[in-house]
């Protein structure tokens, strides 16, 4: 029995529950003196419903992956299965396909130990399947049953339906944070890994990044793993270059919006700044390797820089700022909107013109929230990935030179992973390691922001 | 309105309140410090003020009082052109400081700011250090040479604000930090401290305690002679108190502007006399 069949079966179930208690709280209500009942008919039905498919799905959820290993266990105790290879990859390799000729997946075998498997495969699956049908009739029914039994006509079925739902957000919300908490717990794992192969020391304080792939796996040369390069990469393109051009420029849109356009022209503005927000990053890199990168390699051979790279480090960099400017800017204006009229009044009546005022007064008052902006478009930048992939470099570049090539933590990443290495090789797992580091920055950078953000609101309550 | 409209308040603890700040009273001086003549006040098309006239003197507090809503705040504000902040709102009429008037079109709004302060309802120090506070205006209309200089312009302001002693060690403190009532007359220092020659003050004492109000009147009181001191107020008691003249507004109309001992003991109008004895307001 598929899945989806399942699924249709506790859903259908689940309605049959709702019809039956709503008609039968109906029938309470006719029965009742003043017609009255503890909860409105859908509630009951609601009840009954809720009784009857969550505790499935539950079930159903739990079962899945059980019956998949005893469905396995029960094929390795059949006796065709003692000609199994032993080593794991082939082994694995014929049990998938005679999984698949067994459920009709596949037309025929290819290995010959496999097609003595397809009985035993087909058995199984069988079997479990009943399993499973009748365990999940039974978890509905036995739902049904404890639902219908408390649903009487003084029954508050209001309220439990609104607990019910309650839960049922609350464990939707959890969904997210634990999904983040287990990707977080893979990635300390395998950073753990790669630590054990490469000391840390080599890892965070050396200055030479040449990991190669196709060198012996176990002993490993901690001296090419050496990430500062990829570090100062990093923070050059993205705290540095991109943030020169983005805080300007983001601070001054923000101020001449707030400040001084006209209410016409600020909902055409500020529109279109987040519009520019939500363009994809793969456009501005596009941008960046295709128009930005040449131009100003242009440049700087006019200005007579010999072989200046088409990869710099400044292309990425004024790109990634240009893709910025809206964080800041947004975080700017709402900062500066939310110190209070009172203080600008209080200024311009000490006879401070407009632009003293928003000078000396209304950016010192917004400061906290506007560093916070920053600090979130830093650890955005940061980790920005797909415009340095397209535009700076691959070779890592210890160099303060805007115009030369410089290679990032995020173009580390990728390259490292989808290089050729075998993923228990260091080259590979130095990826989970640069992925650690960054998400540890990004985190203690979005920590400081938020609180920052959070008692500057509190100051002007 | 009611029977009782003839009875006269004399005799009334407002009414010796009133006598009393009249005791020291000078002789009427010449010339008005602000004129006010014919001004109408609009936001948008809706007229807020309407034709009024009125004389401010250095040598007096002049009172504002009124219901809420009749326009007190409004024809205050625009003494010093703050209703230029508002889009909305447009002034017609003359309003002239020292004879020069404030609405021609060669007049210096930011001069005119520094020439006539505000000290508003709710105190709104800046956040930034008592010092930064009252130096901003000074550094602002570079009126202080040299650290030495605003130095005593800070020290200066403060004592007449009557804040020194409860601020000069910790002058680099936040002006946010300081109490309600301190936080009021840190504002007023600070608009001192450009040297005004009028302060306009908007209610200044409705956020505070009694305590704290009684030191604000002080030192108006102090600040006479001084600064042109125009005080809104919605507290009869303290008009009486604080005040040599007072402007009785009603919806958008000055009703009555004369000696407050007069507007308390003896109104010429009847809207006076029922607002004062509280028939409404
Ligand atoms: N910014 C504004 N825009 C439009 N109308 C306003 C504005 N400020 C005040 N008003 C209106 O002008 C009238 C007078 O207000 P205000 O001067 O604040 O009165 P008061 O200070 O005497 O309580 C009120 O009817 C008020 O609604
Ligand atoms: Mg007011």
């Amino acid at each position: 029995m598929s899945v989806t069949t399942l699924i249709l079966l506790v859903l259908g179930l689940g309605l049959a529950g709702w019809l039956v208690a709503r008609s039968r709280a109906a029938m309470f209500r006719r029965a009742s003196a003043d017609h009255r009942i503890a909860a409105l008919p859908v509630y009951h039905g609601w009840y009954a419903a809720l009784w009857i498919v969550v505790p499935t799905l539950l079930f159903a959820l739990v079962w899945m992956p059980i019956s998949e290993q005893l469905i396995i266990q029960h094929v390795l105790a059949s006796p065709a299965a003692e000609n199994l290879p032993a080593f794991g990859m082939q082994r694995e390799t014929v049990l998938s396909e005679a999984r698949m000729v067994a459920t009709g997946a596949a037309p025929g075998v290819f290995n010959q130990d496999a097609a003595a498997l397809v009985g035993p495969f087909e058995e199984a699956i069988s079997r479990y399947s009943v399993i499973g049908f009748v365990v999940t009739l039974l978890v509905a029914g036995s739902g049904a049953a404890f639902a219908f039994l408390r649903l009487k006509p003084d029954f508050r079925a209001r309220t439990r339906v609104e607990r019910m739902v309650l839960s049922t957000l609350l464990i939707a919300s959890l969904v997210a944070i634990l999904t983040t908490l287990g990707i977080l717990a893979s990635l300390v794992f395998e950073t753990i890994r790669f630590f054990g192969m490469v000391s840390p020391v080599d890892f965070l304080l050396g200055t030479n990044w040449s990991p190669d792939p196709m060198s012996s796996a176990t002993n490993p040369d901690g001296s090419r793993y050496g990430a500062i390069p990829l570090f100062w990469g990093t923070l050059f393109i993205g705290a540095i270059i991109a943030m020169i051009v983005a805080i300007p420029l983001g601070m001054m849109s923000a101020i001449y919006l707030n400040q001084y356009a006209a209410p016409r022209v600020r909902t055409w503005i500020k529109p279109a700044l987040e519009v520019l927000a939500g363009v994809p990053t793969v456009v501005y890199g596009y941008f960046a390797a295709l128009t930005v990168a040449p131009a100003i390699r242009d440049i700087a051979l006019s200005l007579g820089i010999s072989n200046p790279s088409s990869e710099s480090a400044l292309a990425a960099g004024l790109v990634m700022g240009v893709m910025i400017i809206p964080f800041v800017s947004s975080m700017a204006d709402d900062s500066i909107a939310a110190v209070p009229q009172a203080m600008k009044d209080g200024s311009l009546a000490m006879g401070a013109t407009q632009n003293e005022t928003i000078k000396r007064v209304l950016v010192p008052a917004a400061l906290p929230g506007i560093v916070a902006g920053i600090m979130l478009a830093i650890s955005r930048a940061i980790g920005e990935t797909m415009i340095v992939v397209m535009a700076a470099s691959f070779a890592a570049n210890l160099s303060a030179n805007p115009l030369e090539a410089m290679t990032t933590v995020t173009v580390q990443i990728v390259a490292l992973l989808t290089g050729e290495g075998s993923f228990d090789h260091p080259a590979t797992l130095a990826a989970f390691a640069l992925g650690f580091v960054l998400f540890l920055v990004t985190l203690v950078l979005n920590i400081i922001a938020l609180r920052v953000v959070k008692r500057f609101r509190e100051a002007y309550e | 309105m009611s029977e009782t409209a003839d009875t006269t308040v004399k005799g009334s603890p407002l009414a010796s309140q009133a006598q009393k700040s009249l005791a020291d009273e000078n002789v009427e001086t010449g010339e008005p410090k602000m004129r006010a003549r014919g001004v109408d006040v609009y936001y948008g098309n809706k007229k807020a003020i309407d034709s009024v006239d009125i004389d401010v003197y250095t040598e007096y507090v002049t009172a504002f009082i009124g219901p809420s809503g009749c326009g007190k705040s409004t024809f205050l504000r625009s003494l010093n052109r703050m209703n230029d902040t508002i889009p909305s709102a447009r002034v017609t009429g003359t309003i002239e400081l020292d004879g020069e008037d404030i609405y021609a079109s060669g007049m210096d709004v930011v001069q005119l700011r520094a020439r006539v302060g505000m000290v508003f309802q709710k105190p709104n120090p800046f956040p930034k250090s008592i010092y930064d506070n009252i130096a901003y205006g000074p550094k602002i209309h570079g009126l202080a040479e040299g650290k030495q200089d605003l130095d005593e312009v800070v020290e200066k302001s403060l004592r007449r604000a009557g804040l020194w002693e409860e601020v000069k060690d910790r002058l680099t403190d936040s002006g946010t930090a300081l109490s309600g009532g301190q936080q009021q007359r840190l504002c007023i220092a600070r608009a001192i401290a450009v040297d005004p020659e009028v302060i306009l003050m908007d209610e200044p004492c409705s956020a505070l305690d009694p305590i704290a109000t009684a030191k604000i009147e002080e030192l108006i009181d102090e600040l006479r002679g001084r600064y042109g001191i125009v005080i809104v107020t919605h507290s009869m008691q303290q008009a009486a108190r604080v005040s040599q003249r007072t402007a009785f507004f009603h919806l958008g109309n000055l009703v009555e502007y004369g000696h407050t001992s007069d507007i308390f003991t003896n109104p010429a109008e009847k809207r006076t006399q029922d607002y004062i004895t509280g028939r409404y307001g």
